[in-house]
């Protein structure tokens, strides 16, 4: 029998990364995976192929309604959505083997089947085929992610009732598209169908859209889309959903008022659960919170020792670059490094158009808090490359210090927030203040700009606007 | 194996300091003996060399507050120096001049600054070596200068009294006429300001007072001079005359040279004078080991010494503790007569003074004398009235008549 220094359960972002870096310090490593890619759900039916979607849906909305104002003349602009479909194929593809050829150059030897702890250090795995194999390890990294979570009145079905999984895979667009909760994956996966043609409408339980980021930026947000012409109802709560002859009927309260949608397909899209089927976690005396989340210490250990677990099982955003990051601190502290994580500077990230990206504390959690913190604002409007690129939506925002300056929080809305992000955290890593990045060089003409700009507005000495 | 480097202790009140430079990187290789970094306190800064070779892992970063016994650094004695790279370093590349080496720490420091940081550093005038950082790896973020900046006000926080009032006391504030400026006081200075009301709140401190005719002690240098400079390569002064003359007295009346501690008289039979000299950091007072087993010139040459040393403030832990008495000269300064201070734990401290040409009976007869008034502060707690007045007796006998002084040029 093999015997490992690490077996890493689960091959998303969190699994395959801690494996890399297991593989870099010279550990045995394996990694277990259930299904017969690598990758997991962010890289097979999750970030990766929504992002292909997302961006070929985008060029269609610029061949057809804004290539006309830089003088192309594109007529008639359509969309194969089978060949669409298959170029999003292909980057998994891609992908995947990217990843089986990491595994390879690292010394990281894959096992394809469920994994279940037995015992601390064993672990089986039972193959698609029926047959099992038991191996032997020091340390066992929990990394098996999460699925998405269901509503009791409306099961997913995989056809008229669908997940995220399904609503990346059409090859017609439904023509009336029903989404329940305006999460990141509602308000993209609804993004992506409204450009190909549905009727969409979205419906949240909560006053706002996009919960967990900034709500001025939220409500930008909001109504960019419902110009896109998507349907927006908030504060409504869906109490039944029913399916007669293909169609799906949902019904609602909206305050006192009930409402009915009628739609093709409802993707339900209310946030993930912890997936740990199968793992015999419970059964080896790891403990769960009432979340059914694994419970861990800050170095990531278990109950049990040699058990660890990182990523969606356990608490905090779901997100596949915390989880990464988990896992490269975990192994680090396995391999006796002192691997650490900065909770404050994880940003999370909304692929609409405009993006919505925020890391740090928003202005209502730092009113909340009670810190005493100054906003510094700018507007894309007002930078030349925004301008010249014909692309003028969007604003920056600080949250900073009102005493030190440090930057508690950094919120971006536009076409490209996910890259313009990566600067605020940075500076919030180094524990920096909005000056600093006011006294740092920004290239120009760039959007980067308005981030040096807004940073100016916190002490009110932004250059191209109004300062208040 | 790897060997920790402590922050030693290195006097009876300081508690803590500051790493304000290393000389040597993580992962250089060290000699025994080499200087590995500045320790920087309240009283002075000195140099921690290493005790054993091998090579070195730092632990905190420069400008980082450290306690006597911290551990800043390991080396790992197991490795051996790096031979034949180094000599192949050494022919590539001849020692860098001083101007060089310092030019190159100069930019690597200020590279580290973050844009802000760099800012207000350069603003109100802060050496980031002293400043911790609470930064990642120890860097220093802006709160961390604008703390600094609060806490040292060298700008000098000015209030204009005559106009509209301070929006907070401790704001940087420039006024407009300058009228009164507030600032912070520095670390030495406010350490001297505590030692100081601290001898007040504990000590009962009275002063008697003496004259003495300086005629003998000047003739006696006068024909002794160029002997003496001849002989020992510098210059015969008083302050050795006075610390002979207050070792005799302390030899006449031990009480002066001891001290209280709780409920305990400690007595000293060992005479660790201290000299006191003013520095532009503030007064420090280095201690001469042993007095009445030194001759005068070993004395004139170790206050020479201090002095120097001090205005470059290169004085060691161990040149300025555990004294027994203390002299000092308000005279340099032209003080005709003052109530010195005692330097506490000490219980007793001798008032030299400027030396005034003055009409003095004689004999019945009017003379004019080179006249000095002495003053001793002491503990009257320990030290009675009578024991003080016939010290401070003894040191003008023994100035007056230097004969009873044990001279030894």
């Amino acid at each position: 029998m093999e015997k490992f220094d690490v077996v890493i359960i689960g091959s998303g972002p969190g699994g395959y990364v801690t494996a890399i870096r297991a593989g870099q310090l010279g550990l045995k490593t394996a990694i277990i995976e259930k299904d017969k890619e690598l990758g997991g759900t962010c890289l097979n039916v999750g970030c990766i192929p929504s992002k292909a979607l997302l961006t070929s849906s985008d060029h269609f909305i610029f061949a057809k309604k804004e290539a006309a104002k830089h003088g192309i003349v594109i007529e008639n602009a359509t969309v194969d959505l089978g060949k669409m479909q298959q170029r999003k194929d292909k980057v998994v593809k891609t992908m995947n083997s990217g990843v089986r050829a990491l595994m390879k150059t690292n010394k990281v030897t894959t096992f394809e089947g469920l994994g279940t702890i037995t015992a601390p250090g064993k672990v089986s795995v039972k193959g698609s085929d029926g047959n099992t194999q038991e191996i032997e390890t020091k340390d066992i990294i929990i990394a098996t992610g999460s699925v998405p979570a269901q509503l009791p009145f409306a099961k997913f079905d995989g056809k008229t009732i669908v997940s995220s999984t399904e609503a990346l895979t059409w090859t017609e667009p439904p023509k009336k598209f029903l989404v329940i909760g305006a999460g990141a994956i509602g308000l993209e996966l609804g993004s992506v169908w409204n450009r190909l043609g549905s009727e969409v409408t979205i419906l949240e339980f909560l006053p706002r859209i996009a919960v967990g980021f900034d709500l001025e930026l939220s409500n930008l947000l909001q109504r960019s889309l419902t110009a896109q012409g998507i349907t927006f109802h908030l504060e409504t709560k869906v109490s039944a959903v029913k399916i007669d002859d293909g169609r799906v009927t949902a019904t609602a309260t909206k305050g006192k008022e009930e409402l009915n949608f009628d739609a093709d397909k409802v993707l339900v899209s209310v946030g993930r659960k912890p997936f740990t089927d199968g793992l015999g976690a419970v059964k080896v005396g790891v403990e769960f919170d009432e979340q059914k989340r694994i419970k861990v210490d800050k170095y990531f250990k278990t109950k049990i020792d040699g058990i660890y677990a990182i990523g969606d099982v356990i608490a905090g955003p779901m997100l596949a670059h915390k989880a990464s990051e988990e896992g490269i601190a975990c192994v680090e502290r396995i391999a006796g490094k002192d691997g650490h994580i900065n909770y404050d500077a994880i940003a999370g990230i909304i692929y609409t158009n405009p993006e919505l990206a925020g890391v740090g504390l928003t202005e209502e959690q730092a009113k909340e808090k009670g810190v005493d913190y100054r906003v510094g604002r700018f507007p894309f409007r007002a930078t030349g490359r925004a301008v010249a690129n014909e692309d003028l939506e969007g604003v920056v925002k600080f949250i900073a210090d009102a005493k030190t300056d440090r930057i508690l929080g950094a919120h971006i809305l536009q076409h490209a927030a996910s890259e313009l992000i990566a600067e605020a955290v940075s500076v919030i890593e180094f524990g920096g203040s909005s000056e600093d990045i006011s006294r740092t060089t920004h290239s120009h003409p760039t959007l980067s700009e308005a981030v040096k700009e807004a940073a100016m507005n916190v002490e009110k000495r932004a250059l191209h606007i109004i300062n208040r | 194996m790897a060997v920790e480097v402590k922050i030693p202790a290195v006097g009876e009140s300081i508690t803590s300091g500051v790493v304000s430079v290393w000389h040597k990187k993580a992962g250089d290789f060290v000699n025994a003996g080499d200087a590995l970094f500045t320790l920087e306190t309240d009283k002075v800064s000195t140099e921690i060399a290493a005790e054993t070779s091998g090579v070195l892992d730092t632990l905190v970063p420069q400008g980082q507050e450290v306690k006597i016994g911290e551990v800043v650094a390991t080396i790992d004695d197991s490795k051996k120096a790096p031979a034949e790279k180094k000599q192949e370093k050494a022919e590539a590349r001849p020692a860098p001049t001083e101007k060089e080496s310092k030019d190159g720490e100069k930019t690597a420091g200020a590279a580290s600054l973050s844009p802000a940081v760099k800012r207000i550093v350069d603003e109100e005038h802060l050496n980031p070596a002293k400043i911790s950082g609470t930064g990642p790896g120890g860097r220093i973020t802006k709160a961390d200068v604008l703390a600094a900046a609060q806490n040292r006000g060298s700008v000098g926080d000015a209030v204009s009294v005559s106009g509209k009032p301070a929006a907070s006391p401790t704001e940087d504030r420039q006024s407009g006429d300058g009228r009164v400026v507030r600032k912070k006081m520095s670390p030495l200075r406010r350490k001297i300001a505590a030692q100081l009301v601290m001898a007040q709140h504990t000590a009962a401190i009275l002063t008697t007072f003496n004259e003495c005719d300086m005629s003998a002690v000047q003739k006696l240098r006068a024909d002794s001079q160029d002997a003496f400079t001849r002989k020992n390569g510098l210059k015969l002064g008083f302050m050795s005359f006075f610390i002979k003359a207050s070792v005799e007295a302390l030899k006449a009346v031990p009480v002066v040279n001891g001290r209280i501690e709780d409920e305990d008289f400690i007595q000293n039979n060992f005479y660790d004078i201290g000299v006191a000299v003013g520095t532009e950091r503030g007064l420090v007072v280095p201690i001469v080991r042993d007095a009445d087993k030194k001759s005068f010139a070993d004395l004139e040459r170790e206050i020479a010494d201090f002095a120097t040393r001090a205005r470059e403030g290169k004085l060691k832990f161990e040149d300025l503790t555990g004294g027994t008495f203390t002299v000092s000269n308000g005279g340099v300064y032209g003080s005709l007569i003052s109530t010195p201070i005692l330097n506490f734990p000490q219980s007793g401290i001798l008032g030299m003074h400027k030396i005034m040409p003055r009409p003095v009976a004689i004999d019945g007869k009017v003379e004019v004398r080179p006249m000095m008034y002495l003053a001793l502060s002491y503990d009257h707690r320990a030290i009675d009235g009578k024991e003080a007045v016939t010290f401070l007796i003894k040191v003008k006998e023994c100035i007056e008549d230097p004969k009873k002084l044990p001279l030894d040029f």
